[in-house]
């Protein structure tokens, strides 16, 4: 390098980011200050340097000055190293040469004081500038994509990305914990605010996925391992036994019929426990796969071994039904996943007040779904439990949203799906309905109309945040009903409303074992519990784990119109890195110093990538190149420092700590 | 006219001191080939005696003990004056030793902790008239490189006859290495180890246990009996004294060239190994090493990156 002719010849670059940073930060003083370090040549400040003017500013002090390494004191370095490394490229540097300071996210957006901000940013820049002297030239690794893609969730996101990735020609496996696809828009009788037929729309989705060549799926299984890296994950997969064997099984159903139990009694988890099933059942006709499953908690079989097993005798010559099937655990390989996992709803009984679980027509919005359903345990007929049509029905928003005792986020769903469940009750019952709101939010294509048609249809809509739901009746009017107490905010006086129903219309949450199917993805989860995106608006499908993508409400609450669209994004994500063949991988690997290596192999266990390996000849470890990922882990740990990483050299990072503390 | 060589130490427990005529035999042939002109643990020289030496006269002057008051800083200095190579002799002269343990504290604190309320010694001193001076006693115990210029290090606790045998012969021989090479092996401990071969790839621990607590099978490595071996952070030299007598190694050696804090590189170690992903079973685990600095700091803590407990 032109070290040779001239020692290190630093450039440092503050950027103004508009205001973003020179309103929290004197930049000019910053650059001031920059131009009195050891080694820099040249100090600029710009207003914004990731534009083509700013990097052309740096190409051109490298080839006028002869810079041989670049400070640039700007935003993260997830969002413009990529930028400015490009920058040293067209100078003829090699882009490892550069140092990056991020003076908007850890200085200028987090505090107020503008000299203590700038005099914070003045340390920071006095330690890269000291680092970027033992900068060292790297070159970029490549590693090949595998073109599989695991999809994990079979709602209406998962299916959608398995769908056009499949029909991009793509192998897909699916996975899905529930023994069926659909998740909750399965559920669904009408979608708002065109309140087309959820079924129609879904059901031929979900036998595409059972038909598509392209596509394994795996019902009633779960990912239970991750390992490696983006363009070649190792994925475990956990599949628990149906019992009823996939392969033979014919969808006919007759050991349904022919189960010992004349009556279904055990509560069904799909209609939310408002029917009963068998222990071999199907979660709804149009199921699929079209596999029933026997839950051995319930099987006569299983609890005593002596059943007439009628099932058996049902299914005949198929022999589709084995109580010896095994859970096993399948292994395969992909370059990328999509995660897709989905939401639960918030749980009633947490809001006390509103007495789910205490008062039978108290009603929850996902089994009023079940209610308006044609398939529904009443065939389309809303009706409370002792099977009267209610006369009058109350359905109270936000229940588990925007609640500082609950959950303090807007669920985005609610206000529509309220909206639609009033259209639809007041269709099949002609009932007076009543829907107590904070605010009435509908801001997505249609909805706004659909809001006013509501209004036209004479759905009272009552602004307050309910109090409480009560049976105790304080006139004759209320006798026999569900009181709802409520501040009318706009009458400004409390009322009481007897209503025949109460519908709850309930948040929606993040699973609850989302942190630990974030650990095995390797991937965050936001403060709320939903599965943190790269950049909520630059890559809001993409996590910091590169090759693992997000898709659905396990990101956020949304509906099915913004969920098909991301998982469709989310698709085009992993298509991309698959037509891109490889990437290039950062060049920041650990590497060991073989002559020195005692070989105590501590580093072995500790890497997540099962990169380094004990040669038992030499009796010292090795790191294979193409599967570290850089993260540092056996670098800390080898207990001889013989283990190294470019990048992050002992050099480079205690050059950094003494320029921090190098106080000016 | 033989080389002439000193011997000093400052603060040492004499265990270098004893390591030296450890040589057996071969101390006499030392004692041929060189000319001692100071040990006064051995020999009746004085001060003096020294000061009236031309400077750059001795060969080499072997200093051992870590530096803690104003009159090892002042016989240090004289010596590196009289002396054309001052080699740091056992790793407290080398990092600081266990008297630098003393750094978790200060001057004060040691005074109160050994003479109680009786009289704490002072500096200077009015006897019968006279004045009478004591060195001054500092706060900070530093390692001997940090008061003189150190052309090469022994390490060990002390260093082990083989080691001053082979430092001896590379200092006299006619190619000695570069100035501020530890004189010993670069590698881990592991390496000369016996039980190297036991120890397994995925060595995870759930306990940690201490040397009164087990008496440990002989033939498998330490680590992989819950002991908190650290010779996998050890430089090599020893050849596993210790833990051919089935002790842990604790580190006397230092750390190889390559690692600049020995304790946050053993403590790093230490912890990768444990078992867990449950932060209170990992305090758990760890609440069996009662004393992290004595263990992981034990000869290194006044030239690791803190060196000190801060001073209030």
């Amino acid at each position: 390098m032109s070290e040779a002719n001239g020692g290190i010849r630093i450039g440092v670059y503050t950027c103004h980011c508009g205001t973003n940073i020179a309103a929290a930060v004197d930049v000019e003083s910053l650059a001031a200050y920059a131009a009195t370090l050891p080694d820099v040549v040249v100090s600029r400040e710009y207003k914004y340097l990731c534009c083509d003017p700013g990097q052309d500013l740096i190409r051109q002090d490298i080839a006028d000055k002869r810079l041989n390494r670049i400070v640039v004191a700007a935003c993260s370095p997830h969002l413009h190293e990529h930028t400015f490394r490009g920058a040293l490229v067209a100078g003829g540097l090699n882009p490892f040469y550069l140092q990056l300071v991020n003076i908007r996210e850890h200085v200028a957006w987090v505090h107020e004081d503008r000299k203590e901000a700038t005099r914070k940013a003045e340390d920071l820049l006095r330690a890269a500038v000291r680092r970027v002297a033992r900068h060292e030239p790297l070159e970029p690794g490549r590693t090949p994509i595998h073109p599989d893609v695991l999809v994990v969730g079979g709602g209406i996101a998962g299916i959608h990305a398995a769908l056009t990735l499949a029909n991009a020609g793509k192998r897909i496996y699916l996975v899905e914990r529930e023994p069926t696809i659909g998740g909750h828009m399965a559920k669904f009788d009408r979608t708002f605010p065109t309140l087309d037929c959820a079924a129609c729309i879904l059901t031929p989705k979900m036998s595409a996925v059972k038909a598509h060549p392209n596509i394994t799926l795996w019902t009633y299984s779960e990912v239970t391992k991750v390992d490696g890296h983006v363009g070649n994950y190792t994925v475990k997969v956990k599949r628990w036994p149906r019992y009823v064997r996939e392969d033979l099984c014919a969808g006919c159903m007759e050991c349904l019929e022919a189960c010992v139990y004349e009556e279904a009694r055990v509560p069904d988890d799909f209609n939310l426990g408002l029917t009963k099933r068998k222990p071999i059942y199907i979660a709804f006709p149009e199921a699929v796969p079209q596999v029933p499953v026997i839950d051995p908690d319930t099987c006569i079989q299983f609890k005593s071994g002596k059943c007439k097993k009628t099932c058996i005798d049902a299914c005949g010559e198929r022999h589709a039904i084995s109580f010896q099937l095994q859970e096993k655990t399948e292994e395969i390989e992909v370059g990328s996943i999509i995660v897709a996992t989905g939401f639960q709803v918030f749980d009633a009984r947490r809001a006390s007040y509103y007495g789910y679980g205490v008062y039978p027509n108290v009603y929850t919005a996902l089994e009023v779904e079940r209610l308006v359903n044609a398939s529904g345990p009443t065939g389309g007929e809303v009706v409370l439990r002792d099977g009267r049509a209610p006369k009058t029905v109350g359905i109270v928003h936000c229940v588990g949203s925007r609640d500082e005792n609950t959950n303090r986020w807007c669920s985005r769903v609610c206000c529509m799906y309220s909206l639609k469940l009033a259209h639809l009750i007041k269709e099949r019952t002609g009932a007076e309905v009543f829907n107590f709101y904070i605010d009435i939010r509908t801001p997505g294509k249609g909805f706004e109309e659909f809001y006013q048609k509501l209004l036209n249809e004479r759905v009272h809509f009552i602004r307050g945040r309910v109090a409480e739901v009560t049976d105790w009746a304080l006139d004759p009017t209320e006798e026999g009903k569900l009181v709802l107490r409520v501040e009318d905010t706009l009458a400004s006086l409390v009322r009481r409303i007897p209503v025949d129903m109460v519908v709850l219309a309930v948040g929606l949450e993040p699973h609850p074992d989302a942190p630990e199917t974030g650990r095995i993805f390797n991937i965050s989860c936001s403060e709320e519990g939903f599965f943190l995106e790269r950049h909520p608006k630059l890559a809001p499908v993409n996590t910091f784990t590169d090759g693992v993508f997000l898709a659905g409400c396990c990101q956020g609450p949304k509906d099915i119109p913004d969920t098909v669209a991301q998982a469709g994004a989310a698709a085009a994500e992993a298509l991309a890195l698959i037509d891109a063949g490889s990437v290039e991988t950062e060049p920041n690997t650990a590497y060991v110093i073989a002559e020195v290596c005692s070989g105590c192999k501590t580093c072995i266990p500790l890497c997540p990538y099962h990169a380094v390996t004990f040669l038992d000849n030499e009796k010292k470890v090795r790191i294979d190149q193409a599967m570290c990922r850089g993260c540092g882990t056996c670098v800390a740990a080898c207990p001889s420092g013989s283990i190294r990483q470019h990048l992050f050299e002992d050099e480079q990072i205690f050059e950094e700590i003494e320029g921090i503390l190098a106080y000016a | 006219m033989k080389p002439k060589v000193a011997f000093y130490w400052c603060a040492s427990c004499g265990g270098c001191e004893e390591a030296v005529v450890d040589l057996n035999e071969e101390l006499l042939e030392v004692a041929n080939a060189v000319d001692i002109v100071f040990w006064p643990v051995a020999l009746d020289f004085k001060e003096k005696d020294v000061d009236s030496l031309p400077d750059g006269s001795i060969l080499a002057s072997f200093i051992n003990g870590a530096v803690r008051n104003s009159h090892q800083q002042e016989m240090a200095q004289l010596l590196r004056a009289k002396s054309q190579l001052v080699v740091a002799f056992g790793i407290c002269a080398q990092l600081g030793g266990i008297p630098g343990l003393a750094n978790l504290t200060g001057a004060q604190g040691i005074f109160q902790e050994v003479y109680r309320d009786g009289v704490t010694p002072a500096t200077r001193h009015r006897e019968n008239g006279y004045p009478l001076s004591l060195p001054e006693f500092w706060d900070t115990v530093v390692a001997l490189d940090r008061v003189i210029a150190v052309d090469y290090y022994v390490p060990g606790c002390p260093p082990t006859p083989n080691i001053i045998r082979d430092a001896l012969h590379v200092l006299l021989g006619p190619d000695p290495p570069p100035r501020g090479t530890v004189l010993a092996p670069d590698q881990a401990l592991c390496e000369q180890c016996p039980r190297k071969d036991t120890r397994p790839e995925k060595l995870l621990v759930k306990e940690f246990k201490r040397v009164h607590q087990v008496i440990p099978d002989q033939q498998t490595c330490l680590l992989a009996q819950g002991l908190a071996c650290l010779g996998p952070g050890t430089r090599a030299g020893c050849n596993a004294l210790c833990v051919r007598g089935n002790m842990p190694c604790t580190g006397c050696f230092g750390p190889t060239s390559r690692v600049r804090d020995f304790g946050a590189k053993a403590l790093s170690a230490m912890a990768s190994v444990i078992d867990s992903n449950e932060e209170s079973e990992i305090a758990r685990i760890l609440d069996a090493v009662p004393d992290p600095v004595g263990t992981f700091y034990r000869y290194s803590l006044p030239s690791s990156l803190l060196g000190r407990r801060r001073m209030e």
